[in-house]
């Protein structure tokens, strides 16, 4: 009897946020179309637009996925932490570092074979974003700073980090004078599929998800990760050393926005440029709380996400609607989000 | 006493999914009266208690507060009604003063303070009925027994008429206990109506004048305090006779065999209100039970922290079964087979939104995975699970439901069960039957002799003198982060020990 009461629990949670989660979309909708429709704009032909141009074609949907897979990854950056109440602001920071370091690996290790060379930026991608990440893990285990401000202040550290050596030893002399770095060799550059810009990353963040999931269910490392967070004091008791948790998981997470920023640089962009990332990081974490760090809740998130910033794009150019205008639909959506019942928290 | 009662309860019966907590209790509180509620844990006291403050609602019956019929909806309109509990965690906001939190709770906040009077008023009532706190003082900075005042002085200035203390005994030291009966002789003096919830015997006889039992949610008896004894008592509480708790200390001599845990001159930095500990040498052997006597926040906590490996020694040296373990890290400690069982297990042992049987895995997850981690052996952790509580003599959970879930007793004998499933060499204890019942209290006092007689050592840390002076082998005196006193419960009286808890012992020969 306590099983079955417990299943129809569980069922009902499940529908209630779905049912939840849908209303809360389409009240930052009318939201957004009440704003366009203070500038004059038809709401309903501007929807039509952003639905036509993102899922009614091929292209355009590939265009979706091709936008979701940095923030699949720079969403599991903020996912995994956020399981011991870890809240990593960090992953547009750790994203660039990552880019940083695959962009030194592509042109400094030129003649490497690609089955080699593209390891071996992915690696470095993952080392880059991990180090910085792990940085403010440090930092909180050894209580100097939450890891929360450190991760936020990191990211202005990290851009300009990378615009130092864009602007400077980097910068391409064949280009013009633009603030990039020379274009990988083709070797560095990840495959794309079926014609489209959908690159390897895909498998990565995928990847990514599946391990996500398996770690946290199946594992000891899962079950130790999930003790903490839920007592982190009879977790300590228990003999689970909490410190070696926080660092290791601020260094997987920003490995894998760090392997975001790989993706970005080589698939996307085949050099380093300052405007590599228009807030992948943050979008991330938007993902993230949103999907309360469930895996499937984080597909469906960065899928809505991508279609919004895809929509963004083609208002801009049918609409004349400033790109600020998909920030505000963004930020309401965020809103919405953050109104969760008092006491829920993102993690759960 | 007054002839009508001030509140008058009818045929009150609440029923939580499975449980019938409240079945047709009637009860009547008079003004000038202490009335005392007891019964097992579970038996219904609290849950009624909470209707009467508005927690719950009663599925069916009446409440009459001076013969009117009245609807309590929620804790607001209990304290329209003049009714105020004392809860046994407190409510207030440790940052702010005494005076602050007082005011916080006063039922009409003007917008402008005026502070001078208030903290007057708080004067008069706490001189008046025994309750001196200084105002000024941070919560933060008081002790338990001070924030209860706290919290006494917040009803009464907050006009409450009846009063009700929910285990209020729980964590006091003997002599505050004494203070608090003071307290409740002053109140009923002025015709203040006062529950006192608890299943202390003692304390019940030594204060009510009306005694209530419940037992399953109904009324046993209600006795007047001076026609009441405990025998009475005890079989309205149970309905039969129960054993006595396990007695005398063990006859075997463990004084030939090698120690299990040594401490040598173990000193640890203060941090915060606590004691640190001071310069402390302890010896257990296998085959005893080292009582620690002292009032909560002398550095029991401490002492068990540090034998645990979650405190770092400033000096002194630990040693475990014969090896040097100054620097060992709490997993390795506890998976050397050192075992510890909480005062508080949802706050310190258990995981409530994890499964039983995670919870369980969670004694040694090194041990019950597999392929070094990738996957658990939860065969291996039901069957241990399974083996320790049939030992124990325990019901069998459902594996899979969320620990949270089971009642408190249950997630008590939920991580009892773990902690004794690896047959560990080395327990400590933290007050093991803090909150428990009687019988649920015998059981974790059997588990603990038991385990002694198989050959473990425990750390038995409490407050309850009669439990240390019955189950102890050697007994230490813990005041101030210091160890002041050293002895066997055959050589020292309880008087002895509580002065030395108190450290009167120590400021009376300095006088004398």
């Amino acid at each position: 009897m306590n099983k079955a009461f417990l299943q129809i629990g569980f069922h009902h949670q499940w529908v209630a946020s779905a049912i939840r989660f849908v209303g809360l979309f389409v009240l930052a909708l009318v939201f957004f179309a009440l704003i366009l429709l203070v500038f004059g704009k038809n709401p309903l032909r501007a929807y039509a637009d952003i639905f036509s141009a993102t899922l009614g074609s091929a292209y355009g949907f590939s265009e979706v996925a091709v936008k979701m897979i940095p923030l699949i990854l720079t969403a599991l950056a903020v996912a995994l932490p956020s399981r011991i109440w870890l809240i990593n602001v960090g992953g547009e920071g750790q994203l660039f570092i990552g880019a940083l370091f695959a962009t030194w690996g592509a042109v400094n290790f030129t003649n490497l074979p690609v089955w080699l060379l593209l390891p071996w930026i992915g690696i470095l991608g993952f080392i880059g974003g991990g180090l910085w990440g792990a940085i403010s893990g440090y930092l909180r285990v050894r209580g100097w700073a939450s890891e929360t401000i450190s991760t936020l202040l990191m990211n202005y550290v990290a851009i300009l980090l990378v615009n130092f050596f864009v602007f400077g030893p980097w910068k391409d002399p064949e280009s013009a004078n633009y603030p990039q770095s020379a274009p990988f060799p083709d070797a560095a550059i990840l495959p794309s599929f079926f014609g489209t810009r959908i690159h390897l990353g895909i498998v990565l963040a995928i990847v990514g998800l599946i391990l996500f999931h398996f770690v946290l269910s199946r594992t000891r490392w899962g079950l130790e990760m999930r003790a903490i967070g839920v007592n982190q004091e009879a977790a300590r008791r228990n003999g689970i050393s909490t410190n070696r948790y926080i660092i290791l998981l601020m260094l997987i997470g920003g490995g894998a926005a760090g392997v975001a920023g790989m993706g970005e640089v080589s698939a996307i962009h085949g050099q380093l440029r300052p405007s590599l990332s228009p807030g992948l990081g943050y979008t991330g974490f938007l993902i993230s709380w949103m999907a309360g760090g469930h895996p499937i809740g984080i597909v469906a998130a960065a899928f809505l996400l991508s279609v919004i910033t895809a929509g963004g794009d083609i208002l801009q150019m049918t609409h004349r609607i400033p790109a600020a205008g998909v920030h505000i639909l963004m930020a309401l959506i965020l809103f919405v989000v953050l109104a969760r019942p008092a006491g829920k928290k993102g993690g759960k | 006493m007054s002839p009508i009662p001030l509140l008058t309860l009818r045929g009150i019966t609440k029923s939580f999914p499975g449980v019938l907590a409240n079945n047709h209790v009637d009860l009547d509180i008079y003004g000038g009266e202490v009335h005392a509620l007891l019964g097992e844990n579970g038996a219904g006291k609290s849950t009624l208690m909470k209707i009467l403050y508005g927690f719950y609602r009663p599925d069916s019956g009446e409440v009459r507060l001076n013969d009117q019929p009245i609807h309590i909806q929620s804790p607001h309109d209990a304290r329209q009604f003049r009714i105020g509990m004392v809860f046994q965690d407190f409510i207030q906001v440790p940052a702010l003063t005494v005076a602050e939190n007082i005011t916080l709770f006063l039922p009409t906040l003007p917008f402008v303070l005026d502070h001078v009077s208030i903290i007057k008023r708080i004067e008069e009532v706490s001189g008046r009925y025994g309750l001196k706190v200084n105002p000024h003082a941070y919560v933060w900075q008081l002790s338990v027994g001070e924030r209860q005042k706290v919290e006494v002085l917040k009803l009464l200035l907050a006009d409450a008429r009846v009063l009700i203390f929910d285990e209020p005994t729980r964590s006091l030291a003997p002599h505050e206990i004494e203070g608090l009966f003071q307290v409740f002789a002053n109140l009923k003096r002025d015709g203040y109506a006062l529950v006192f919830i608890t299943h202390k015997m003692k304390e019940v006889l030594a204060c009510a004048d009306r005694i209530t039992v419940l037992r399953h949610g109904k009324v046993a008896g209600t006795l007047k305090g001076s026609e009441a004894n405990e025998r009475s008592l005890i079989a309205l509480m149970f309905g039969r006779q129960i054993e006595e708790s396990p007695g005398r200390p063990s006859e075997k001599q463990s004084d030939g065999r090698k120690p299990l845990l040594e401490l040598k001159g173990i000193t640890t930095q203060t941090e915060g209100m606590a004691w640190g500990l001071k310069d402390i040498h302890l010896t257990i052997k296998p085959g005893e039970i080292v009582g620690v006597a002292g009032v909560s926040g002398n550095g029991q906590k401490e002492l068990g922290d540090v034998v645990l490996g979650l405190e770092k020694c400033a000096a002194g040296v630990k040693y475990l079964h014969g090896e040097e373990a100054t620097a060992w890290s709490v997993a390795r400690i506890r998976a050397s087979g050192v075992a510890f069982i909480p005062e508080d297990p949802l706050g310190m042992a258990a995981f409530p939104w994890l499964s039983v049987q995670e919870n369980m895995a969670m004694a040694n997850p090194r041990m019950y995975s597999k392929q070094g981690g990738l996957s658990m052996d939860w065969q291996a952790v039901r069957s241990d699970l399974q083996a320790s509580l049939e030992r124990l003599g325990f019901n069998i959970p459902p594996y899979y439901v969320p620990l949270g879930i089971l009642s408190g007793g249950n997630i008590q004998r939920m991580i009892l069960a773990r902690e004794m499933a690896h047959h560990p060499k080395l327990i400590i204890a933290f007050y093991p039957t803090r909150g428990l019942d009687v019988q649920s209290a015998n059981s974790a006092r059997k588990v603990l002799t038991s385990s002694r007689d198989q050959g473990a050592g425990i750390l038995l840390i409490s407050e309850d003198l009669g439990e240390l002076f019955s189950l102890s082998d050697r007994l230490v005196v813990m005041f101030q982060g210091r160890i002041v006193g050293t002895s066997t419960p055959q050589q020292v009286s309880i008087n002895e020990v509580g002065y030395l808890m108190t450290g009167s012992k120590g400021e009376t020969k300095q006088s004398e």
